[in-house]
């Protein structure tokens, strides 16, 4: 009943995002504006802005995973969507882990083509700025990279599900809801930062270095994820008055 | 609770109010002139004396909330009093979380010369369970029936407390090459220190309970005021004849 109810509510949180394509009209252009913004604060040149690629390119996903989030609840508090869900007596934790699965799934897409638009726009190399060891791209390291965002989003989702559920329909909302959701998604910060940087040889780092890291992020979505389907039902409960 | 009290305080918080501030009193007496300043640390060992009692009181006073939430959420004991406790206890526990990094960064200041330290796992995850309890105070001002703010300030509290020593774990780990820090090689501690440690948080911890005390009060007399203050004013409306239904004593809008 869970997995049923996560699929069907993941399906159709992902068809809303398709058709109105908020995530690729409008989140995905402001990502690619704040990375621009960055490249301009930090003098490319300088080679300040390859050291910083790894925390730029995160810093980026954690605002796109609130802008996302608060999506996520827009379109279910916007016709009393949300009060029908609950009335459907559809178990709590499945709508929670459908409409983490399908934040997470519009994450996984923006970090690649945000991934993509670093390497190819931040000089990863350092080939311009001509500073830094030498660095090429090797099978692992890309793996690295990879297997790295795959393992920080869930929890990331998660937070943001919850956390977007939590200021759903509250005036606040807008303002709320970085101020929650920011400060716990720091192990996961710390966590991406860290692998980006020994995928870029960064601060002399093997890419070996990258894997324990990985681990750290999967816990930290494991946590996430079970705190979270956890919680989502009492934070939904119908009121008993 | 009598109807007929004006303030918040009683025989009890008064005494409690008194001993911690007669206590507070002689904690900055005896850490300012009537100690003798540390060996390797001088005059800035007296920092410590409030720093070091006002980050144990933030640990007790953010357990309590969260312990209060829990039994929030969880129905058999679902209960106002709960909520009431948890959003006083965070308020105090924020309270001490500020003190403890004024002090924490006036210490660092003069012992290792800088005010803050990212390479510090302590530092870092103060700051975050600071900021994370800010959230909470604001969630409490979120609008919604008493039952929705509850349950949303409960979940609030048990994920940051949940996220902290993830937080710490991960910023220890990737400092491992850092040197350790000297909070954690504390030396020899006197017999001064370790009284005058005792005493602060006897005094905090006394303190602690005399707002908390006040705290919860307050809270109840707002719950009685928002039950109350609708009939009140429509009554108070009828007496000066604005609104109609003086005369029968009933609150009929339409005539």
């Amino acid at each position: 009943m869970i997995w049923r109810t996560a699929r069907l509510v993941a399906a159709k949180d992902l068809r809303i995002e398709w058709r109105s394509r908020v995530a690729l009209a409008q989140v995905l252009p402001f990502a690619i504006v704040t990375l621009t913004l960055f490249a301009f604060a930090l003098n490319p040149a300088g080679g300040l802005l390859r050291a910083a690629t790894p925390g730029l390119y995160w810093v980026t996903i954690l605002l796109i995973l609130v802008l996302a989030a608060q999506r996520a609840f827009v379109v279910e508090t916007a016709d009393g969507a949300l009060d029908a869900l609950r009335l459907s007596g559809l178990p709590p934790a499945g709508i929670f882990l459908g409409k983490a699965w399908a934040l997470a799934v519009q994450l996984w897409l923006l970090e690649a083509v945000l991934a993509v638009g670093v390497i190819v726009l931040y000089d990863p190399t350092g080939k311009i700025a001509g500073t830094g060891p030498a660095f090429s791209w090797t099978v692992e390291r890309a793996v690295l990279l990879v297997i790295a965002g795959l393992a920080a989003t869930p929890g990331l989702a998660a937070v943001g599900t919850l956390h977007g559920a939590l200021a759903a329909g509250s005036r606040a909302r807008d303002t709320l809801l970085p101020l929650l959701v920011l400060p716990i998604v720091v192990p996961a910060l710390l966590g991406g930062v860290r692998t980006f940087e020994a995928v870029l040889a960064l601060n002399k780092r093997s890419a070996s270095e990258g894997w324990p890291w990985v681990g750290l992020l999967l816990g930290f979505s494991l946590v996430a994820v079970v705190v979270g389907t956890l919680a989502f039902g009492p934070l939904i409960e119908e009121d008993p008055s | 609770m009598t109807s007929s009290r004006t303030g918040t305080g009683t025989g009890a918080t008064r005494v409690l109010g008194l001993a911690t501030l007669a206590m507070f009193v002689a904690l900055l007496a005896f850490g300012l002139f009537n100690s003798p300043a540390d060996a390797v640390q001088r005059d800035s060992v007296r920092i410590l004396y409030l720093h070091v009692p006002a980050a144990e009181m933030a640990y007790v006073a953010f357990i309590v909330a969260a312990v209060s939430s829990a039994a929030y959420l969880w129905k058999r004991t679902r209960s106002r009093a709960w909520d009431r406790v948890a959003n006083a206890s965070v308020e105090l526990g924020v309270v001490f979380t500020g003190i403890t990094l004024a002090t924490g960064m006036m210490w660092g200041r003069i012992s290792w010369g800088v005010y803050w330290d990212w390479a510090d796992a302590r530092l870092v995850s103060t700051l975050l369970l600071f900021v994370m309890f800010l959230g909470y105070l604001a969630v409490r001002r979120l609008d919604g029936n008493d039952d929705q703010r509850a349950r949303r300030s409960a979940v609030v509290c048990l994920v940051a407390i949940l996220d902290v020593p993830l937080v710490h774990y991960s910023v220890e780990w990737f400092q491992t090459t850092h040197p350790v820090s000297s909070l954690e090689t504390p030396g020899a501690i006197d017999g001064t220190f370790r009284f005058l440690h005792f005493w602060g948080l006897v005094t905090f911890l006394l303190g602690y309970v005399w707002l908390m005390m006040h705290a919860n009060r307050i809270a109840m007399l707002e719950d009685k005021v928002a039950g109350e203050d609708l009939a009140v004013a429509i009554a108070e409306r009828q007496r000066e004849g604005v609104v109609p239904g003086a005369t029968h004593g009933t609150a009929g809008v339409a005539g």
